[in-house]
């Protein structure tokens, strides 16, 4: 798999991120609580915990798309909130569902970013594209629009999106959910070779084990809003605490006595 | 009071948005591709319903102009008072409604629709503003096509009301004497403040159909919703504004 980048005026420098006593709520519910976490630069962080633990949420701060209730996040010695910051960091956001632009071909959906920013003239936007697309193995989807796409080609034409816009700041929601594992493995390849080629900082939101334990330099577990662990990955190996050790490998017992109910309603 | 404060947020929300958006003013010459394709679904996709609704307009204005003056001997004057309701008043009042109905509706979904499948999201992390790509591409060509459709609007609506005089047994009102009517009281300055009034009506509707769309929030449920507010808001300020600019207009 050839994945040889070019190198963007932006890439070289790298950002580590600071999130300081960070609190969300919306409405009543607390979603974010007292959060505090150091991401050094050019490492990849991967932010892991179960479905509604504020994973997300805790991405878009550090996308600048939510605004904190307090405290704040801070790429570099930037304000992550404030719109300038897109000015000076360039970063990328892979979305869980994709987010592509359904109006725009799987082509201009990648060819957008350096056209409106101007960064290269159309040979150089379609070699950019083309490069991206052949990584995820897209070069067939390339004139479809995003309605004829499964799932899991959007998701990859989001992270090819992602490459086209050749990021110092690369952010990943959930990146292999909907992904077959061989496409899995090759993300897994991807983010960690992006890594090696342009020492950007990469946050990996994901409930992905394998992906988690595969790439990530540091991680940590956030569970009802706080942290709960932050560690390298072999700190969780053999985890003490029950909670983060029941999340990594929870114990499936087909005779749980909760689910007796259901087989009296199938009665 | 929290419905005051809400209603003065969302007026400071849209007088922001369309700050910002004026902003980007220099970035258009190279959007001419979005403004070409905006000036074509505000403009010429709405022809058909302008030219039709106007010349049904006028005739109906004719029509019961022509039963009610015939009363005052006053027949000669109908081409006078189609001419400058529909210059003045329901040219302008008209278009600005079906362009409420038909363009600002669906703008707001498809901003809406972008808004609540992170489409917008997207953009924003691309460091692409949303006034820059959506929103300015939609204003210039409601600028540009407003007093179009207006003009066209007046003309169907005159011709509308000049067939049913020469063809109406109790009007009967040939249409040499309708436009000579027409054209002896009419000035330009009448023709121009519909213009203005057109451009306003568009300007407000626009933005308020893009404030709209893009702060939508939640699911699939809120677009609908979302299309309605804008709907029934922009259709509320036409009225609204309309005695205010005309007042404006009439004694400036």
């Amino acid at each position: 798999m050839s994945t040889a980048f070019t190198a963007s005026p932006f890439v070289g420098k790298t950002f580590g991120i600071t999130v300081s006593k960070l609190n969300k709520q919306f409405g009543k519910t607390t979603v974010l609580r007292d959060i505090d976490l150091e991401i050094r630069p050019g490492e990849i962080f991967c932010i892991m915990g179960p479905s509604g633990s504020g994973k997300t949420v805790l991405l878009k701060h550090i996308a600048g798309l939510e605004k904190a209730t307090s405290g704040d996040v801070r790429i570099g010695e930037y304000d992550a909130a404030d719109p300038e910051t897109r000015n000076k960091v360039h970063l990328a956001l892979v979305f869980q569902a994709g987010a592509l632009f359904n109006s725009l071909s799987v082509y201009d959906n990648l060819a957008l970013y350096p056209r409106e920013h101007r960064e290269c003239n159309e040979a150089g936007i379609r070699e950019r594209v083309m490069r991206a697309l052949s990584i995820l193995s897209l070069e067939k989807a390339v004139n479809k629009f995003p309605s004829d796409l499964s799932g899991g080609m959007k998701k990859r034409v989001a992270i090819a999106r992602a490459l086209v816009m050749e990021p110092q700041l690369l952010l990943y929601d959930e990146p292999t959910s909907e992904l077959d594992p061989v496409m899995s493995a090759t993300l897994t390849e991807i983010i960690a070779t992006l890594r090696e080629q342009t020492a950007v900082t990469s946050v990996v939101v994901t409930h992905d084990r394998d992906l988690a334990f595969a790439i990530a330099d540091r991680m940590a577990f956030v569970m009802e809003g706080r942290i709960r662990g932050v560690g390298k990955p072999g700190d969780f190996k053999n985890p003490t605490d029950p909670v983060i050790a029941n999340f990594l490998n929870p114990v499936i017992d087909l005779k749980n006595p909760r689910f007796k109910q259901l087989e009296h309603s199938h009665e | 009071m929290s419905h005051f404060t809400a209603i003065i947020g969302h007026i400071g929300g849209v007088v922001l948005l369309f700050g910002r958006t004026l902003r980007f003013l220099g970035t258009l010459p190279r959007q001419r591709a979005r403004f070409v394709e905006q000036c074509y679904l505000i403009g010429y996709t709405s022809l058909p319903i302008v030219t039709i609704l106007s010349f049904f307009i006028g005739s109906v204005l004719a029509l019961q102009s022509g039963y009610s003056m015939e009363n005052f001997g006053a027949k000669q004057f109908i081409g006078t008072l189609v001419g400058l309701t529909m210059a003045r008043e329901l040219g302008p009042v008209m278009v600005a409604i079906l362009i409420a109905g038909r363009v600002g509706s669906a703008i707001t979904a498809e901003l809406a629709s972008m808004k609540v499948y992170q489409e917008i999201d997207a953009l924003t992390t691309m460091n692409i503003p949303p006034e820059r790509m959506l929103v300015l591409p939609r204003i210039a060509a409601i600028i540009f096509m407003m007093p179009v459709l207006a003009i066209i609007a007046n003309l169907c609506g005159w011709y509308g009301g000049a067939l049913i005089c020469e063809y109406t047994s109790s009007i009967s009102v040939d249409s040499e004497a309708y436009f000579t009517a027409l054209k002896a009281y009419m000035k330009s300055q009448d023709i121009v403040d519909g213009l203005i009034k057109a451009e306003v009506f568009g300007v407000v509707i626009i933005t308020v159909c893009c404030y709209i769309g893009l702060n939508t929030r939640g699911g699939p449920r809120e677009i609908g919703g979302s299309v309605t507010k804008a709907v029934v808001t922009s259709l509320i300020l036409i009225l609204v504004l309309d005695y205010f600019v005309t007042k404006a207009l009439l004694f400036s």
